[in-house]
């Protein structure tokens, strides 16, 4: 096609050609990396729990004042609890999936290491396992004679006396696959807090209720201990979820009024809370990505307008030398697309060298490959329709313009 | 001068309205969006205690056994109860304050209202002088009640319409946990920000409703919030926090000033030598002594997330420049014509060249009250956040000044190649040709 003349007239309007060129490769640049950054922030928001996902209910609660055979009242509740019907499993427990807090400690490989391997997060409480509906894939879930009463563990504690503390545990696929890669994890014992605990079981998934970092995100064990601490959950059939919490907040202040309810709240709302940073965030990504691609759009409009009116001679000339108006047409689109061409290859750099600044300030991974060819089509796209109506309005140039004096 | 550059630029704006319009959209995008940002930015980097913070310090010491001793790493973030109630009895500073959070239940005595639990504060008396707490009616407490484990309670503004309608409540009864309070004090309106006495609560929640001694909140066995990190084999029981091997507690100490801060840290050295010596700790001394914006730093407070976000915006802001200076070239060269007749007639370069700036100020100006807008429609939308800070996010004086500097700085420089360019018209040339 007519390139060359493209360029040569290009030359003569080197300051312009060069804004725009640049603001395309800002752009181009800006954008690949925003919506890099909301592919991850979506990631992370469709992170699998590992629990059944729309069948639980949080409910959490204090007493007032000091409170005598706490385990009797909790044995008591939980067996109210199960009669609501609709309720398929309760547990009294010490945390939820996603719920902020947590209880944490240091897991050893060997008894005299004297830094621990890693940092995991500990779920207690009876059946919380059946309850938050984890999935096991290798031996078996911590069973009734497992089990012993929190407060007896840490009387023991203080004592140091090993014979009362839990001696099994069920940690994740995650976990496992970190202590002991590729190897089977079952009879395998970690040292807690200086105890040895045999692994008895493996589940898939099961997330903590905190963590800064999506690779740490499941390491996570669960003890066998009755604990009573003003946390229970319910699982139940999904449809009616919200009246199976409205029936259990009424049993529960039936059975003691003497009590606050803190919480009460379907885990698809701790879901949502935990990661309202990251949606708000995204939110505003599109929000920025859109504007950037507008203003870019209407910078091209602005421009190429003037350009036509500028060259309105030029192009009546050319009109009454033979041209169609599809030539006039498809001479700002071609420069369009040349002047894009160049901004999209600066931007490609630029892009990389921002995900590199990224990487480095933000512990982002590295852009994908397949951001570019996108990136690339979206803005000659873009660039096309921005110059349409500029172009347009310069093939409706008239031939008797050429013979106007200005 | 001025003004007829002034009305020559308004003529030449209302000419092309489409371009103007443009301009003018573009830089108001760029401003309210780095403005949005910007604003969110210096609310949260701010500084909590203005004119005091330099003489506030965290003192922090390392208590734990040699497991997983590194030389030079950073000392735990909080202290134990006996190390607490140590430094906080040697009153080497100008004030101190021992504290942790935790949370009450309130039993009002108000007929059809519901018990319910309040954030609350178990401190020591210097707390309220030392972080400069506004009173509304009463006072706070002193050593003798910090001592006697006085049943004595401060409550806050908010709590006090909830509970008495607004009206002085001191010397009124509280009931928490079924144990009778005195009020002795009402706070009146305080929200440092961050909340940078105890982060374990969130980076930047309001204060807590209840403020409490905490002598007397251990021995009514109050729930305490935070974080507990214990060592060894101690647990952290609720019965034993006093002695567990365990830190979950934050001291502050006000000196006078950095020559004190020398002499502190000394002592804090010498303290843990002498504790190594009882054997309580096992590590040689690793005390630290930072400021309360130090202590702010260490903690990250800022979240990563907002940083982000302006650097987001100042590119965003600086397409917008791109796009304006090109806009502005457009339209500055499509007036060759007629700035080549003024150049004939006699203007200067420079006079041109002012003529133009003008006009690409009155742009800016434009620009920068379409950018505050949109700031304002900006911050409106970040309170609707669910974060911690969001509800913070307001502009101030100096944000609104630097919103117009911003907005018009960035125009003129953004008008400054395209006057140039224009400048450059040779006056003839541009005569012949018409």
């Amino acid at each position: 096609m007519d390139i060359l003349p493209i360029l040569s007239t290009l030359r003569r309007h080197k300051i312009t050609a060069f804004l725009v060129i640049i603001e395309i490769a800002l752009t181009c640049a800006i954008v690949c990396n925003a919506v890099f950054l909301i592919n991850q922030r979506l990631d992370r928001m469709h992170m699998s729990s590992g629990v059944a996902e729309h069948e639980l209910l949080e409910i959490l609660f204090a007493d007032i004042g000091p409170n005598k055979n706490q385990k009797a009242r909790t044995e008591e509740d939980l067996a109210a609890l199960r009669q609501i019907p609709g309720v398929l499993q309760v547990s009294s427990a010490n945390q939820v999936p996603f719920g902020n807090s947590s209880w944490n400690g240091g897991i050893k490989l060997d008894r005299n290491q004297r830094v621990s391997t890693l940092n995991a997060t500990t779920y207690t409480g009876e059946n919380v396992l059946q309850t938050l509906g984890t999935q096991l894939v290798e031996g078996r879930n911590l069973q009734p004679d497992d089990y012993m009463d929190f407060d007896d563990v840490v009387r023991a504690a203080s004592v140091k006396d090993a014979k009362g503390i839990p001696k099994v545990t069920v940690i994740t696929q995650s976990l496992a696959q970190r202590l002991w890669p590729g190897q089977q994890p079952l009879g395998k014992v970690i040292f807690y807090a200086d105890y040895p605990m045999t692994v008895v079981g493996v589940v898939k998934h099961l997330v903590r209720p905190a963590f800064t970092d999506s690779a740490t995100a499941e390491f996570t064990m669960v003890l066998p201990m009755r604990i009573t601490q003003g946390l229970y959950i319910i699982r139940t059939d999904p449809n009616n979820r919200d009246a199976v919490l409205k029936a259990a907040v009424a049993k529960m202040k039936a059975i003691n009024p003497h009590r606050v309810i803190l919480k009460q709240r379907p885990w698809d709302e701790v879901r949502g809370n935990f990661f309202q940073n990251d949606r708000a965030m995204a939110g505003l990504l599109v929000g920025v990505c859109v504007a950037l691609l507008v203003v870019t759009a209407l910078g091209i409009v602005g421009l190429g307008s003037f350009w036509v009116a500028q060259r309105r001679r030029q192009i009546g000339v050319r009109r009454a030398l033979g041209a169609t108006r599809r030539n006039i047409l498809h001479y700002f689109q071609t420069e369009n697309f040349l002047l894009a061409t160049i901004g999209i290859a600066l931007g490609m750099v630029l892009a990389y060298g921002i995900n590199l600044m990224l990487m480095l300030h933000y512990e982002l991974p590295r852009l994908p490959a397949i951001y570019f060819p996108v990136g690339a089509l979206s803005l000659w796209v873009i660039g096309q329709l921005a110059v349409l109506g500029p172009a347009m309005r310069a093939a409706a140039v008239p031939p008797v313009v050429a013979t106007r004096s200005v | 001068m001025f003004g007829y550059y002034l009305d020559l630029a308004l003529r030449s704006l209302r000419r092309n309205k489409m371009l103007t319009a443009l301009m003018v959209l573009a830089i108001a995008l760029g401003i309210g969006a780095s403005m949005t940002t910007l604003t969110v930015l210096h609310v949260l980097s701010g500084d909590p205690m203005p004119g005091r913070s330099a003489t506030l310090f965290y003192p922090q010491l390392d208590p734990q056994d040699m497991d997983g001793y590194e030389p030079g790493k950073e000392p735990m973030q909080q202290v134990t109860w006996i190390d607490g109630m140590n430094l906080l009895h040697a009153k080497r500073g100008l004030r101190q304050a021992l504290m942790t959070g935790g949370a009450v239940p309130v039993q009002p005595a108000q007929s059809g209202m519901d018990p319910f639990y309040s954030d609350a504060r178990y401190t020591s008396n210097d707390f309220f002088a030392m972080f400069q707490v506004p009173f509304l009616y009463g006072r706070g407490w002193s050593e003798a009640d910090d001592n006697d484990k006085a049943r004595v309670v401060v409550i806050t503004r908010t709590l006090n319409e909830k509970l008495f309608a607004g009206k002085d409540s001191t010397g009124q009864t509280l009931r928490m946990g079924d144990t009778a309070f005195r009020i002795i004090g009402v706070l009146d309106s305080w929200r440092p920000n961050p909340h940078f006495y105890d982060m374990n609560m969130g980076n930047y929640v309001a204060s807590e409703d209840v403020f409490l001694p905490l002598t007397t909140a251990r021995e009514l066995r109050f729930d305490h919030n935070g974080s507990t990190d214990c060592w060894g084999t101690g647990g952290g029981d609720e019965e034993h926090m006093e002695t567990a091997p365990c830190v979950w507690l934050q001291f502050w100490v006000q000196l006078s000033g950095v020559s004190d801060a020398a002499t502190y840290k000394e002592f804090l050295v010498h303290y843990s030598q002498e504790q190594k010596a009882m054997g309580r700790f096992q590590r040689p001394p690793n005390v630290r002594l930072p400021t309360l914006m130090e202590w702010l730093d260490i903690n990250k407070v800022v979240p990563g997330d907002v940083r982000l976000q302006t650097w987001l915006a100042f590119g965003f802001l600086l397409v917008c420049l791109v796009n304006t200076i090109g806009l502005m070239l457009a339209k500055f060269l499509r007036r060759s014509g007629e700035l080549g007749v003024r150049r004939a007639l006699g203007a200067s370069k420079r006079e041109v060249f002012a003529q133009l700036l003008v006009e690409s100020g009155v742009i800016g100006l434009a620009g920068g009250m379409g950018g505050l807008l949109l700031a304002f429609l900006g911050l409106w939308l970040v309170r609707k956040q669910p974060s911690d800070y969001a509800a913070l996010a307001h502009l101030d004086m100096s944000m609104l000044l630097i919103t117009f500097l911003l907005a018009v700085g960035s125009s003129l420089l953004a008008g400054l190649l395209p006057a140039w360019r224009a400048c450059q018209i040779t006056p003839a040339l541009q005569l012949k040709s018409q």
